[in-house]
């Protein structure tokens, strides 16, 4: 758990950090370029409207009121504005001070029309110069009116001139940010005066918040993002136009105008969730790797502890038995020296008549057989201890086996036994104590025969380098007889165990040749199953 | 056959008095000591005896201490170890000191006189040959 929360809080930091810088930079740098647009177009349609009035303010000031009020004249000009400047301008009228127009040339016959009721005429009649809002007026299509005052003694006019919604529509509809941004323009009430947006043709709502949030931004540009009412995230950049009169607003979708942002977002989160699972999959690996390695390590603390206490038991054992057989034996000695002494007596004449003589006899030949016995008893108890022929020699192990074999052939023979041998040539040389080797062998070899007293049967020994234990060699001694039932596997070599019946056996045979295999850095174990026979096996190091 | 008068020394007392009578029923005259310092007095006050068995562990001064000394004291003097099956080895040494033969013990008791007889009769022929030598030296400067 740790180890997950520590892998993954780097990972974190790491994705969190650089994405939020990458958000704050981003935004900033969307920001600016917004402003910029925003700000450069309103200059252009602030310079566009600039530039009509002026045109239209020179017209007036270069001609007489009188010249302006004769339609062919006024014909003359628009021709000439149009010219220089395109077809922008639609028509030019002159409007006296009561709204009735004077003069008109262009392609609609609105001589002697009627402003006086028009709104921008009402606007208009006291500035001296007037750019109207957008609207449909007479003529029932878009436009917009640029009306200029001129004075001539006791009489002033207004000269007006007909822009085409057209092309000044062109001037924002130009106007494009990435795949959803788009320019229009409001008037104070809210009404477009361009051609809106095609997904709303109506007019859009809560805007008034940009008048004042307007005025007060930096650079009278103001950069904000705004919910609509159809849920939709938009960022705007709203810039005033015509001295606050009208509104440029660029508009476009939040989630089009930071598509990087969120391509960038997506690649974070694609990080993320690749490096978390390799993370995952990696801590799972190597705890799970770790946890086996420490329950393999625990495995093998445990087996060696045994061996330790196995070794140490034995050794213990030994010493104890060492002790036993030595204080034994002068007793026993004593005794049977004493026995003899009795029977020595028993052969003076005195004693020849008695009646119990061939009881005392017996007796006292009973008390040497049995001290014969304690005698050989202590013998193995001290061979299991004690450094026998000790002495080392480099030999070829095979030979030892062979030598064995003959030696007990005859016994095998008269058991109704076979000893069969599959012997690997190339054995090293081993450093060993041969007469050691040898009764381990001999040990073996007539437990196996004893086992198979009544059936008969092969015993078969093998030698080859050890493929489970590197640089080992293995002798593998196998018979066919009855085996050892499971619940003696674990005590054969235990000293004093035995199956034999009293008197047969010592039970030391096995744990001599545990000891002995032990002391030359080897090991011995055993594997039977009733009825199948039992393997033992035994490993000796080669040295190098 | 003289009788063969001989040492027993062993630290188990009753073993050796058991072994001295058996010995002398059979026509071998014993004497016994408990130790390697009382085997030496008994040798220095027995001039006659001719051989020594020896056991190899006893408390004290040891079996092959006792024989070196004994050795030292009586070169023609025969000893025969006796050993547990633990102390075959010293035994081997005690062999190479100049004892005659060891046996293990318990060992059974016609072996033992089997040896003792051995060991004697070669301290006889030694010491007839001695004599043989000593004569004919004498025959000699005798001028015979």
């Amino acid at each position: 758990m740790t180890a997950i929360v520590v892998s993954f809080a780097p990972l974190v930091i790491v994705i969190g950090i650089l994405l939020h810088q990458f958000n704050v930079s981003y935004q900033e740098k969307t920001y600016a370029h917004l402003t910029e647009l925003v700000q450069k177009h309103a200059q252009n349609i602030d310079t566009f409207l600039t530039e009509k009035m002026a045109n239209l303010r020179q017209t007036a000031v270069n001609n007489s009121i009188e010249s302006l009020c004769e339609s062919e004249f006024l014909r003359e000009k628009l021709q000439n504005l149009r010219s220089e400047y395109g077809n922008m301008f639609v028509d030019l009228g002159v409007v006296d001070e009561n709204g009735v127009q004077l003069a008109y040339a262009g392609p609609f016959e609105l001589k002697n029309a009627t402003y006086a009721d028009a709104d921008w005429f009402k606007a208009a009649l006291p500035i001296d110069m007037f750019i109207s809002d957008v609207f449909t007026g007479l003529r029932g299509h878009p436009h917009f009116i640029v009306a200029v005052k001129k004075y001539e003694s006791d009489r002033g006019i207004l000269l007006r001139a007909t822009i085409d919604f057209k092309a000044f529509n062109s001037l924002v509809q130009n106007l494009k940010v990435g795949q959803t941004g788009y320019a229009y323009i409001l008037n104070r009430k809210g009404e477009f005066q361009t051609s809106p947006p095609l997904e709303y043709q109506a007019s859009p709502t809560g805007y008034e918040f940009f008048w004042n949030a307007v005025a007060k931004a930096k650079n009278k540009v103001l950069v904000t993002q705004w919910k609509d009412d159809d849920g939709t995230n938009n960022l705007y950049a709203v810039a005033g136009l015509k001295d606050g009169q009208w509104l440029l607003i660029v508009k476009q979708q939040t989630k089009d105008a930071f598509s990087d942002l969120h391509r960038m977002r997506m690649i974070a989160v694609i990080i993320f969730i690749i490096g978390g699972i390799s993370i995952l999959m990696m801590v799972y690996y190597t705890t799970r790797r770790m946890v086996r390695r420490i329950r393999r390590a625990d495995k093998d603390k445990e087996a060696m502890n045994q061996q330790v206490i196995e070794t140490g038991k034995m050794a213990s054992i030994g010493e104890l038995a060492a002790g036993i057989a030595h204080e034994i034996n002068n007793p026993v000695a004593i005794m049977v020296e004493e026995a003899g002494w009795i029977g020595d007596l028993l052969e003076e004449e005195e004693f020849a008549k008695s009646a119990n003589l061939e009881e005392f006899q017996r007796a006292l030949k009973q008390i040497n057989t049995q001290g014969r016995r304690c005698k050989e008893i202590t013998h193995k108890l001290l061979s299991f201890a004690r450094k026998t022929d000790a002495t080392v020699k480099d030999v070829q192990l095979n030979d030892i086996i062979m030598e064995i074999v003959n030696l007990s052939s005859q016994m095998a023979k008269y058991n109704k036994v076979t000893i069969e041998t599959k012997l690997q040539e190339t054995l090293p040389y081993i450093t060993i104590s041969p007469s050691e080797m040898q009764q381990v062998l001999l040990n073996l070899i007539n437990n196996a025969l004893d086992a198979m007293e009544k059936s008969g049967g092969t015993i078969q020994i093998s030698t080859k380098i050890s493929e489970i234990e590197p640089g080992h060699i293995v002798i593998v001694i196998q018979d066919n007889g009855p085996g050892i039932p499971e619940a003696n596997l674990s005590r054969v070599f235990d000293p004093f165990f035995t199956t034999k019946p009293v008197g047969k056996g010592t039970g030391l045979g096995l744990s001599i040749c545990y000891g002995i295999i032990n002391k030359m850095g080897g090991k011995i174990d055993v594997q039977s199953s009733p009825g199948q026979g039992a393997r033992f096996r035994i490993w000796i190091p080669v040295q190098k | 056959m003289t009788t063969p008068n001989i040492l027993l020394v062993d630290d188990e007392v009753p073993f050796v008095e058991t072994m001295i009578k058996r010995l002398d029923k059979r026509g071998i005259s014993a004497m016994s000591a408990s130790s390697g310092d009382e085997a030496l007095i008994q040798l220095e006050h027995h001039p006659g005896l001719e051989a020594v068995v020896l056991d190899v562990k006893m408390p004290g001064m040891d079996g092959i201490e006792t024989l070196k000394e004994i050795k030292k004291r009586y070169p023609l003097k025969e000893v025969i170890m006796l050993t547990g099956h633990a102390t075959v080895e010293t035994a081997i040494d005690g062999m190479k000191l100049g004892a005659f033969d060891y046996l293990m013990k318990p060992c059974e008791l016609d072996a033992l006189i089997a040896k003792v007889r051995e060991a004697v009769k070669k301290k006889h022929d030694h010491d007839l040959k001695i004599q043989q030598a000593s004569i004919d030296k004498l025959m000699l400067t005798r001028g015979f």
